[in-house]
């Protein structure tokens, strides 16, 4: 008998291996005193040799472990924008009260895990890769939303989000159930193949499988009407916490979502396309009308996060190379312009008594230009307003869809955004301008379920380096590629070229 | 040189942020005084017999969206980028002798506004265009809101209201036009490559079936800019708002940007569409002179009274480009630097007025021919040019866009000559309410000047000055627009002809 030593494609898989060692040095590095205060550091070194070793490897796709992971454009960008999502949270973890009370060990080593995740997921091609990842994405999420132990809201986030998370999981696996008891295969390869093979084309045992995987993956993403956790969890959690589940988390999902829906569903077009659509259209609508009575910023984010979640999905449904391409550029943007936003509401958060209330940032033009105008920069993009980049990505979702004949799609967009200014330049009018009505004087400031002696106030948080850096650092890159969009475009077109 | 002129006001601002408070209005208003240097510049090496694109600059931008970076001066913007020019350099160098809070930010979004205004007007790449269009407002967002007038006691809005009301109702239309453009751009490339450059999709051409709805996207976002009558909601409280020096500029040059974009994309790219609806953009337009003249007969807010005179105005400007003819468009390139420059000294002669007066109620103003007789003369002469006064430069492009009109749809002219002479009511109206018409309670305040100084003349004359210059020698604008306009129209009644020449080319 022979047996064939299976081939381990160590430099395929060095950008995991790193991370691996990373979370265990960086979970260790708390257990050894004259370490103790190094685990964000150790963290950010560890992002960054993950991101070496995945630039290493770009434009040289490649199939992984007997093609359970994929690691081509596609997977590269997606990881690369999550790794700089999760240095930002690093950044703008220092001095969070969140990561004293888990302990800076444990906290960073499940940022790294939920990372870890994340660029496992963006390589899945096998359904059990793909849910493995899944998983270890979203767990060390459910703790670190709690890791704010003092505040009543931060359990609550990470409790809801495990409940609902959890729902969505045990949905896909249903789905993914179907899909294996219909085609045989859990590659993704494979399941196309088994459809084509065994003429289930339009059969209802692989409708239910995509239409259950589809929920499950909406749920991630939040995507309208599985959204409802979103705007309780962004609020409830430790803000950088936020603002890393907001961006890299659905950069990870969508890409899944990409490679899934076309790789092993790509003949089932016609019946998931219309599918997703409606969701997307729905997406728009109820994420722009809900963040239009909010008054928690964070809440606003988590609510124009489902409008935007509806904008990207719009990529998705042409199934195309444009569409892939344009949805990393809009993925890659929208980092940008969500890091800038959330500096500012940390600083902020730290800074005044208000919490993430939008009475925290009033008056910002004139005390704190250095973070008004990051602020100002992000809501702007996020509306989608020339020079930002903002504008570009939705350019490029249009083009995209006008492309593939989802022009009405489009007009969607274009709906959305309209509505969505009325939010956006709220928070702007609240720097620079004078407020609309005077609000009624005293009264103890709302502050998201919690007492306002519970987090003492840094009144020089606004000023405080690795606050106003990342804004300002996240602002400039949404100008300058609003300006100078070239780069970033060539780098979205080798995703979108990894798929089709 | 091109570059220059976009680039340089944007530059200026940038360097003024760095610059100390009391520096920084001078600086402004050299950055503009250079804009209008250069401006003048390239009018005087214009080539006006060509009516092609002159002063070329075109490199790829974005290219795998297939965007340029395109620009261009022909007849149809070379004035209106002149107009843009010199109304900006009034209206910082008025703001340069005040006193505003936070000048840097003032000054620096007043030249961000005007290279963007200067942008739409060059830009010969249709998203280039659409940019530039969405962007213009952004700083205008930021001067009516942190600058306006809270008008709370009044039962109006405040600012920040006004201002968003503002930019919602333009960006209505601005971001359908997005998508229209990106149609346009797929569907006249029909799977090739995709170029936005205006030229090429002109020759490329696109079905009417597209064309139809595409129109439609294209001109909510033009009528909402003029504002045309039924999408002017945000005006009333916007120019209520707004502050002074900026709402002088953005009333004189920003409603023409919407017009111009009728006569430099949608006529030339949407030639079979154009006919198909004109009759629907001249009711419009009607309906635009005569809801702008009665509301303009009857407010008694000075802002108001000038901007409902602008919905009148901008209606005759769209009913000479829809008569399609190239009398009428003639006429309409030429009452846009007309009204321009009309509409600008008003708003400058209110912000004297309210510095005098303490007040923008025209039933509280009065007498102040006696007491500055000066200002008095400039406002006649400005007053005279609005009611378009035989021998005004505004005589002239109204006798035209009428000459058009007639030829065109005769019955749509006679209307259309019922706004001349309501605009002679409420020109002399305003005139009278503010210069005349004494007032019982101030007849004890003695003859005490209330001239203007050296400051406000150095403004205003120049302004007036042109509004002569061009009453004598309006040939200057018609002799160098007519062959950009007669293309452009040709276009257009090639396509109505019945044998379909449009598809031949």
């Amino acid at each position: 008998m022979n047996f064939n030593e299976p081939h381990i494609d160590y430099a395929g898989i060095s950008p995991l291996i790193a991370l691996t060692v990373g979370i265990c040095v960086v979970l260790l590095s708390a257990v050894f005193k004259p370490f103790r205060r190094s685990a964000p550091l150790l963290t950010l070194v560890t992002l960054g040799a993950t991101a070496g070793l995945l630039i290493w490897h770009w434009d040289d796709p490649r199939n992984l472990i007997t093609g359970a992971l994929r690691l081509d454009d596609l997977a590269i960008s997606i990881s690369l924008i999550a790794i700089l999502v999760a240095a930002f949270c690093v950044v703008l973890s220092i001095g969070e009260r969140a990561t004293e009370e888990a302990g800076s060990g444990e906290y960073h080593s499940l940022l790294l895990g939920s990372v870890l995740g994340m660029v496992l997921l963006s390589q899945a091609t096998n359904l059990v890769t793909f849910f493995v990842a899944l998983e270890t994405l979203s767990i060390p999420l459910y703790i670190l939303c709690a890791t704010n132990l003092r505040r009543e809201g931060s359990l609550e986030s990470g409790l809801k989000y495990l409940i609902v998370g959890s729902i969505g999981s045990a949905t896909l696996l249903y789905g993914m159930a179907f899909l294996y008891g219909g085609t045989g295969a859990t590659g993704f390869q494979g399941i196309a193949a088994g459809i084509a093979h065994n003429g289930l084309d339009g059969d209802p045992l692989i409708l239910i499988g995509i239409a259950m995987a589809a929920v499950g993956l909406a749920f991630k993403t939040s995507i309208a009407p599985f959204h409802q956790w979103t705007p309780d969890v962004y609020q409830g959690a430790p803000t950088p916490i936020t603002s890393f589940m907001a961006v890299a988390t659905k950069a990870a999902a969508f890409a899944v979502f990409l490679r899934f829906f076309d790789v092993a569903l790509g003949s089932q077009l016609d019946s998931w396309q219309p599918a997703l659509a409606a969701l997307a259209a729905i997406s728009i609508v109820v994420g722009n009308v809900g963040a239009l009575g909010q008054d928690s910023l964070k809440r606003i984010m988590g609510w124009s996060g489902v409008a935007q979640a509806g904008y990207m999905l719009g990529g998705v449904v042409v199934a195309s190379e444009a569409g892939t391409s344009s949805l990393v550029f809009y993925l890659a943007a929208y980092a940008f312009m969500n890091l800038a936003a959330f500096a500012v509401i940390v600083a902020r958060e730290r800074e005044t008594v208000y919490g993430d209330d939008i009475r925290a940032v009033r008056g910002l033009g004139a005390e704190r230009p250095a973070l008004a105008w990051p602020l100002t920069i992000s809501m702007l993009a996020l509306a989608g307003l020339p020079a930002t980049a903002g504008f570009i990505g939705k350019l490029y979702l249009i083009e995209a869809l006008v492309e593939g004949d989802y022009t009405w799609l489009a007009v969607f967009i274009a709906i959305g955004t309209m509505i969505s200014l009325a939010y956006y330049l709220r928070i702007v009018a609240a720097m620079w301008m004078r407020p609309e009505r005077e609000t009624v004087p005293g009264g103890t400031p709302a502050i998201a379920g919690a007492s306002p002696e519970a987090d003492p106030v840094d009144p020089e948080a606004g000023r405080r380096w690795y606050l106003v850096g990342p804004a300002v650092l996240a602002a400039t890159a949404t100008v300058f590629f609003g300006v100078i969009p070239q780069p970033l475009v060539d780098f979205a077109s080798h995703a979108g070229a990894a798929l089709f | 040189m091109i570059n220059v002129l976009l680039w340089a006001p944007l530059a200026f601002g940038l360097v003024g942020l760095f610059l100390p408070r009391r520096a920084v209005g001078p600086w402004a208003v050299l950055g503009a005084l250079v804009t209008l240097g250069v401006a003048v510049g390239m009018t005087i090496g214009f080539n006006g017999s060509d009516s092609g694109l002159q002063y070329v600059e075109s490199t790829p931008w974005i290219s795998g969206l297939g965007v340029d970076y395109s620009l261009g001066l022909d007849g149809l913007n070379l004035f209106l980028v002149l107009l843009t020019a010199v109304l900006w350099t009034g209206g910082v160098a008025f703001a340069a002798f005040r006193d505003y809070e936070r000048p840097k930010t003032f000054f620096f979004l007043m030249l961000v506004a005007e290279t963007a205004t200067l942008g739409s007007f060059l830009a010969q790449d249709l998203l280039l265009f659409v940019l530039f269009f969405d962007f213009m407002l952004v700083p205008f967002y930021f001067l009516f809101g942190a600058w306006g007038h809270d008008r709370t006691a009044e039962g109006g809005m405040t600012a920040s209201g006004a201002t968003l009301k503002m930019i919602i109702y333009t960006l209505i239309g601005s971001l359908l036009m997005l998508v229209a453009a990106i149609a346009t751009a797929i569907i006249s490339a029909d799977g090739g490559h995709i170029t936005f450059s205006i030229q090429a999709l002109q020759e490329q051409g696109i079905g009417l079936g597209s064309q139809r709805w595409i129109f439609w996207f294209f001109a909510a976002a033009f009528l909402v800019k003029m504002p045309a009558f039924l999408l002017h909601g945000w005006m009333p409280d916007a120019y209520r708002a707004a502050p002074l020096p900026a709402l002088a500029v953005f009333s004189g040059v920003l409603a023409k940007v919407g017009a111009y974009g009728f006569l430099r994309i949608v006529l030339p790219l949407f030639p079979e569409a154009t006919v198909e609806f004109q009759e629907i953009i001249l009711v419009i337009a009607l309906a635009s002179i005569l809801y702008g003249s009665v509301m303009a007969f009857t407010q008694t807010n000075v802002r108001l009274i000038a901007g409902y005179s602008s919905v009148a105005q901008l209606g005759f400007i769209t009913a000479g480009i829809f008569a399609l003819r190239a009398d009428g468009a003639d006429g309409a390139v030429l009452q846009m630097v007309n009204h321009g420059l009309v509409v600008a000294p008003i708003f400058i002669i209110v912000a004297i007025l309210l510095e005098r007066t303490g007040t923008e109620d025209i039933r509280e103003m009065g007498g102040m021919a006696l007491r500055a007789p000066v200002l008095a003369a400039l406002f006649l002469i400005v007053a005279l040019a609005t009611l378009a006064m035989p021998g005004s430069s505004n005589f002239i492009g109204e006798f035209y866009i009428l000459n058009g009109l007639f030829q065109a749809k005769i019955v749509f002219a006679f209307i259309a000559i019922s706004g001349v002479a309501m605009s002679a009511y409420y020109a002399l109206r305003l005139y009278q309410g503010t210069m005349h018409n004494r007032l019982p309670n101030q007849q004890n305040k003695g003859l005490l000047s209330r001239e203007i100084g050296w400051r406000d003349a150095v403004v205003l004359v120049p302004l007036v000055l042109c509004i002569v210059a061009l009453a004598f020698y309006p040939q200057l604008i018609l002799k160098r627009t007519n062959p950009s306009v007669q293309q452009t129209i040709a276009k257009v009644t090639k396509g109505s002809a019945p044998n379909g020449k449009l598809a031949e080319r």
